[in-house]
């Protein structure tokens, strides 16, 4: 046992990647293991994710050398070069792979019905298994290049799984666009290792952040780092290929890559408040990060508004979403350096940033579980043909209109919670943001009573008198996001203090990283 | 307490809005069972009085999901005439955008 507990993070990306290696040989010889098999290697990835983010949390950051003794240091000087592979978890990479974890299960669950009857399932769950290996070697490393090398796998995997199971060419569109756009992305993610790597001839993050000092170089990459995770995350003006490929993946995926385009955002807070350790000017770098966020905020909602297609249209609410998380963490970012102001506002808002991270994982991915159960079943996409499917799939409808009511930010779901947060520590810092964030959120509200009215109110239809509720499993699945939704809503203090706190901590305060990993610097 | 969010200038706590809420439901419930006792589901009595023409059908009466909010998208009509043609669906507009972002942050951080 406490060789398992000894290795947790080597696990954490060996468990998915042995289920997706086996899964195809069990596709060849046992098709029926297949399904269950690759529940198995999930659940089991999502208890080694869980037990890890437990065991940072209580005990503190986990440093772990690959291939060296417990007593071995964590940065070997190999010939003046110091390279080792290291995963570094703290409370904020506990806090992404709680929320991975959760996910995964959930919408594995729900993909074991949904994708029953559709064929090329052994790639389907190899890739799976491969996009939850991606977010959890994001959320873990503590070497920019293999941040980089799971950053390729959590997009290739991600696009690949794009392309299934729309006829016509679109999802292959999609896809092509998801991978294309993330590639690129992904190149100056490199590039900007490059130049780091350049400078500081190491690409270790935690030794990295004990040496950098701003110069056009650092600030070059700190820019590339900055624009190539914010297309990830889907933020304005980098968000164009999200819809397209969100409405057209199969919707258990969509759930998932919810998750993982949040790896992105990772990536951003990783390296301006631990790489970049706030030596650069971080009120202009607050303030791009919050103007992203408006623009994310402002154009994804007014962009869902007149959607047809449901699922575009929850896809362009990610967008919107994903600005208030920027819009938190970039009035954090600006007040960085002022105690006063940092400890008045700038900490809740930072929290109020992170936690709205978790929150829009389950209720979007529940939004996304509840909007696919009724494409299984109806076969149709466009809300203007939908209408009365209130009658058939009761459950559906109050997981559905859970979610709503959750990302449109209305007590006393999750959603609100941490919205709240946002707008009491952003009003403190500038009242105008706070103003917007509000103003989005009641169009969000709005959007999503169209929505909830199109598909599930109104006289039973006639070409929908057939149809019946979602298969358990997909029910199972949703009843999970559903719990955290509503649980988190009623005792959103219990996971602030346990998770939230911690999480933001350990991004304000970058010396328990620097140290952890350096055993009190170099 | 339990359930008590601090957000720093106040504080939210669901427990107490939802007893709140409870207590409205339980006095909706209440005016609800005081009222008429002689309300027969599924009878005439629920079917809409329409001048005396014949009820429409299901399809017909439904509000669709494009009829709402026209209201909306046409007050905004100057906004959306720019806004939505810049979503092409072409790839090579995507990396434009993209290296326009990336250039003016790049300028921006630099300058100020």
């Amino acid at each position: 046992m406490s060789v398992i507990l000894d290795n947790l993070p080597a696990l954490l990306i060996a468990v998915p990647l042995f289920g997706a290696f086996l899964t195809p040989l069990f596709g060849r010889f046992l098709p029926k293991v297949r399904t269950p098999w690759a529940i198995f290697a999930v659940l089991a990835s999502a208890a080694v994710a869980i037990t890890t983010a437990i065991r940072v949390l209580i005990s503190g950051p986990i440093v772990y050398v690959f291939g060296a003794g417990a007593s071995a240091p964590a940065v070997l000087d190999s010939a003046g070069i110091p390279i080792r592979i290291i995963f570094t978890i703290d409370a904020f990479g506990a806090f992404m792979l709680l929320s991975a974890a959760i996910v995964s299960v959930a919408v594995m669950l729900y993909l074991a019905a949904s994708q029953k009857r559709r064929s090329g399932k052994s790639a389907f769950y190899t890739l799976y298994l491969l996009l939850t290996a991606g977010i959890f070697g994001m959320v873990s490393t503590g070497d920019l290049f293999n941040f980089f090398v799971f950053l390729e796998i959590n997009s290739l995997a991600a696009a690949a799984l794009v392309s299934y199971h729309r006829k016509g060419g679109i999802a292959v569109e999609g896809a092509i666009k998801y991978a294309v756009v993330n590639t690129i992305g992904g190149l100056m993610v490199l590039a900007g290792i490059g130049l780091l790597y350049s400078q500081y001839d190491t690409l270790n993050m935690a030794l990295i952040a004990s040496q950098i000092a701003p110069n056009p170089v650092t600030i070059t990459a700190l820019v590339l780092f900055l624009a190539a995770l914010a297309m990830k995350a889907g933020s304005v003006p980098f968000h164009f290929a999200t819809p397209d490929a969100y409405s057209v993946a199969p919707s258990g995926v969509t759930a998932l890559m919810i998750v993982a385009s949040q790896a992105g955002l990772y990536g951003i807070f990783r390296i301006l408040f631990t790489v970049y350790n706030g030596v650069f000017n971080t009120v202009t770098v607050g303030w791009v990060v919050i103007i992203l966020g408006v623009l994310s905020m402002v154009i994804g909602v007014t962009m869902a508004l007149p959607q047809k297609d449901v699922k575009r249209l929850l896809a362009y609410h990610a967008v919107s979403q994903t600005g208030y998380m920027l819009l938190g963490v970039g009035v954090a970012l600006c007040v960085l350096h002022d105690a006063a102001a940092l400890s008045a506002y700038g900490t809740t808002a930072m929290e109020g940033g992170l936690f709205h991270i978790f929150n829009h994982a389950m209720y979007k991915g529940l939004l996304f579980l509840a909007v696919g159960a009724v494409i299984y079943r109806t076969g149709v996409w466009s809300i203007n043909k939908m209408g009365g499917l209130g009658h058939n799939m009761k459950w559906t409808m109050i997981f559905f209109l859970i979610g709503a009511l959750a990302i449109a930010g209305i007590p006393p779901f999750n959603g609100f919670a941490s919205k709240l947060m946002i707008y009491e520590s952003t009003f403190a810092f500038n009242p105008v943001l706070a103003i917007i964030a509000m103003v989005v959120s009641i169009l969000t509200l709005a959007s999503f009573m169209k929505v909830f009215h199109s598909l599930f109110l109104g006289p039973k239809q006639p070409e929908y008198a057939e149809v019946k509720e979602a298969p358990k499993p997909m029910i199972a699945g949703m009843i999970i996001l559903t719990v955290f939704v509503v649980v988190l809503g009623i005792f959103p203090d219990l996971f602030v203090n346990a998770v939230i706190s911690p999480a933001a901590d350990a991004l304000l305060n970058s010396g328990t990283y620097l140290s952890a990993v350096l055993g009190g610097g170099l | 307490m339990i359930g008590l969010l601090s957000t720093g200038y106040g504080f939210w706590n669901p427990i107490v809005w939802l007893v709140v809420i409870a207590a409205a439901l339980i006095v909706s419930f209440i005016i609800l069972k005081a009222g008429r006792k002689d309300y027969s589901k599924d009878t005439e009595q629920v079917k809409p009085y329409l001048s005396g023409n014949d009820e429409p059908s299901a399809s017909d009466t439904h509000v669709r999901g494009g009829n709402l909010y026209y209201g909306f998208t046409r007050a905004l009509k100057g906004y959306y005439d720019k806004l939505i043609p810049l979503h092409t669906g072409i790839l090579n507009d995507y990396i434009a955008w993209f290296l326009i972002g990336l250039v003016i942050i790049f300028v921006v951080v630099i300058l100020i």
